[in-house]
């Protein structure tokens, strides 16, 4: 489903990323992981089509989608949650998540965030930041895509929240056949859930592959 | 009472109006009233001296409406409009103030509202002010709007005050002097574009253990200027908080100049002002909603200026 074929980006005459290449396949649940600073974000922008690569390829489902802008790529069927959620002066969370698709309720339960006390509340600094994140990471569950990125999803939630969060990313693994997930996370947890863990080092993939292969030599390494 | 589709307009997209409401109201087409009725709390006459009315709201009013909005359908008038509130003590009053412009001549339209306020004691006053401007003549519309209130002990007003479209130049000024546990809600929208100009003011006095909360968000477009200009005095112990939010767009520019003035080392008095173009995060989180950059923008303007 998701095709990258030797993608570079150059930013200040520095190679943040270096000729990254990989497949997806549909119903892939990828961890990428790696120190602060490989270009983990940046892959992520890239794909949803936030940054423009210096060089290389983007398909998805077959189709060349390199020069695609962002809406282009979200009518195709690719969501993004940002690991810095945004805020918005005047819009609440049920417009927001409106935008965003159809099961405004569940995604916020998803997300163990009442509904009833939510909705109404405006996207502004009067919600705390571990609750942006988690209504951010709603937005994106609520575009039902064929894939999803969430960047670093577990930053600034609550252990018990997190839980629950890792909980719905399995669900969501169990339940989809055709759909696809990619977390960018430096969890265990999350990783113990990933079937495939990517690891990035600056710029350039260091490892790829099942994570029943990928997951030891990283517990190994950080022994 | 005969009106004409543009004037109908008027009163619908600024006072909300479809058909006569119940209570008192008074309607205001071309320079003269129209319309008027009293109700048994709410007394409504004309000035004498000048134009305008004396509105007299008796003691122990409860949720009752007046409605006095005000049209202007043809070009060339310029009119200065005196309304004055007497409020009696424990009232809790909504106002519904508001005036179109419909201009489709060479010469300027000019409405010059000036409402007074006198609210007694332990009193909730909401007023409601929206301004509009339509018709494509080439003469200007323009409302100079001028609010002045004096708030009585223990009593809330709260102003909602909007001007989305089509107003070609505006000078607002709003004073308001608090007595003693009193308080005051502002909330404006302005929106403006072409060459539009629009100029808010604010002169808040505030007395002993009274608040003061001004929000103004403001979206300036094409090559519009907006001022904004507010000052929040503190007599004695109190709180004061003004906001000025400002979103630009094109090639418009807003001046902010808040001022604090606190007269006691016991009134906290905040200001904050912000002013910018729409954050590109902002747009670029609804482009990957699905949303086009041109709706994407659209949204988080409509939301702003709710
Ligand atoms: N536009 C830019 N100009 C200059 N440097 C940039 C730009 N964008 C990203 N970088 C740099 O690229 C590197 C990779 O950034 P990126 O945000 O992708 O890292 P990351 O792997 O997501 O890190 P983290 O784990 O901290 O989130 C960083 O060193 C960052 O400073
Ligand atoms: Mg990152």
């Amino acid at each position: 489903m998701l095709e990258v074929k030797n993608i570079s980006f150059v930013a200040d005459g520095r190679k943040i990323l270096d000729n990254v290449s990989f497949r997806l396949e549909p119903g892939s649940f990828l961890v990428i992981t790696g120190p602060n600073g490989s270009g983990k974000s940046t892959l992520a922008q890239i794909l949803m089509g936030i940054k423009k690569p210096s060089a290389g390829q983007i398909l998805f489902d077959s189709q060349d989608i390199t020069e695609f802008s962002v809406t282009e790529r979200a009518k195709l069927g690719l969501a993004f949650a940002f690991q810095q959620p945004v805020k918005f002066k005047g819009l609440t969370v049920r417009e927001l998540l409106e935008i965003a698709g159809k099961n405004v309720e569940g995604v916020l339960t998803k997300v163990g965030l009442d509904p009833t006390e939510y909705l109404d509340r405006e996207l502004s600094s009067t919600l705390s930041g571990g609750e942006l994140k988690r209504i951010e990471i709603a937005s994106a569950l609520a575009r039902e895509a064929k894939l999803t990125i969430f960047d670093e999803p577990e930053a600034g939630i609550d252990l018990w929240s997190f839980e629950k969060l890792t909980d719905t990313f399995s669900e969501l693994r169990d339940q989809t056949k055709d759909r696809s997930i990619m977390i960018i996370s430096h969890q265990e947890r999350i990783l113990k859930i990933a079937d495939q863990i990517m690891i990035l080092e600056k710029g350039k993939i260091k490892s790829f592959g099942p994570a029943t292969e990928i997951l030891p030599k990283i517990l190994e390494g950080q022994k | 009472m005969r009106l004409s589709e543009e004037v109908k307009q008027i009163f619908c997209e600024v006072a909300e109006l479809t058909e006569i409401p119940a209570g008192a109201y008074n309607f205001r087409v071309n320079g003269k009233s129209v319309g008027r009725q009293s109700s048994e709390n709410i007394d409504i006459k004309p000035k004498t001296d000048v134009s305008g009315l004396e509105i007299y709201i008796k003691a122990d009013t409860k949720n009752e409406i007046v409605h006095i909005p005000v049209a202007i359908s043809v070009t060339g008038i310029e009119e200065d409009v005196y309304n004055d509130f007497h409020i009696g003590d424990n009232s809790d009053v909504t106002i519904v103030a508001g005036c179109g412009i419909y201009n489709c001549g060479g010469e300027n339209s000019v409405h010059n509202g000036i409402h007074r306020f006198f609210i007694g004691k332990n009193c909730k006053v909401k007023y409601i002010e929206r301004h509009l401007g339509l018709g494509r003549g080439a003469g200007g519309k323009i409302l100079n709007p001028t609010t002045e209130l004096e708030v009585g002990e223990n009593s809330e007003a709260t102003l909602y005050m909007e001007q989305l479209k089509g107003v070609d130049s505006t000078i607002r000024i709003t004073k308001a002097n608090l007595a003693k546990d009193a308080h005051i809600v502002v909330e404006e929208r302005l929106l403006t574009h072409g060459r539009q100009t629009a100029e808010s003011v604010y002169q808040i006095e505030l007395g002993e253990d009274s608040t003061a909360d001004i929000n103004s968000r403001a979206v300036a477009r094409d090559i519009s200027r907006q001022k904004f200009a507010s000052c929040i005095v503190g007599n004695s112990r109190c709180r004061g908080h003004s906001a000025c939010d400002a979103i630009l767009m094109e090639d418009a520019s807003v001046l902010a100049e808040p001022a604090l003035d606190a007269k006691s080392p016991d009134a906290a008095l905040i200001h904050e002002a912000a002013i910018g173009k729409i954050a590109g995060d902002e747009i670029i989180k609804l482009c990957s909603l699905g949303l086009t950059e041109a709706e994407a923008e659209s949204k988080i303007i409509n939301g702003f200026l709710k």
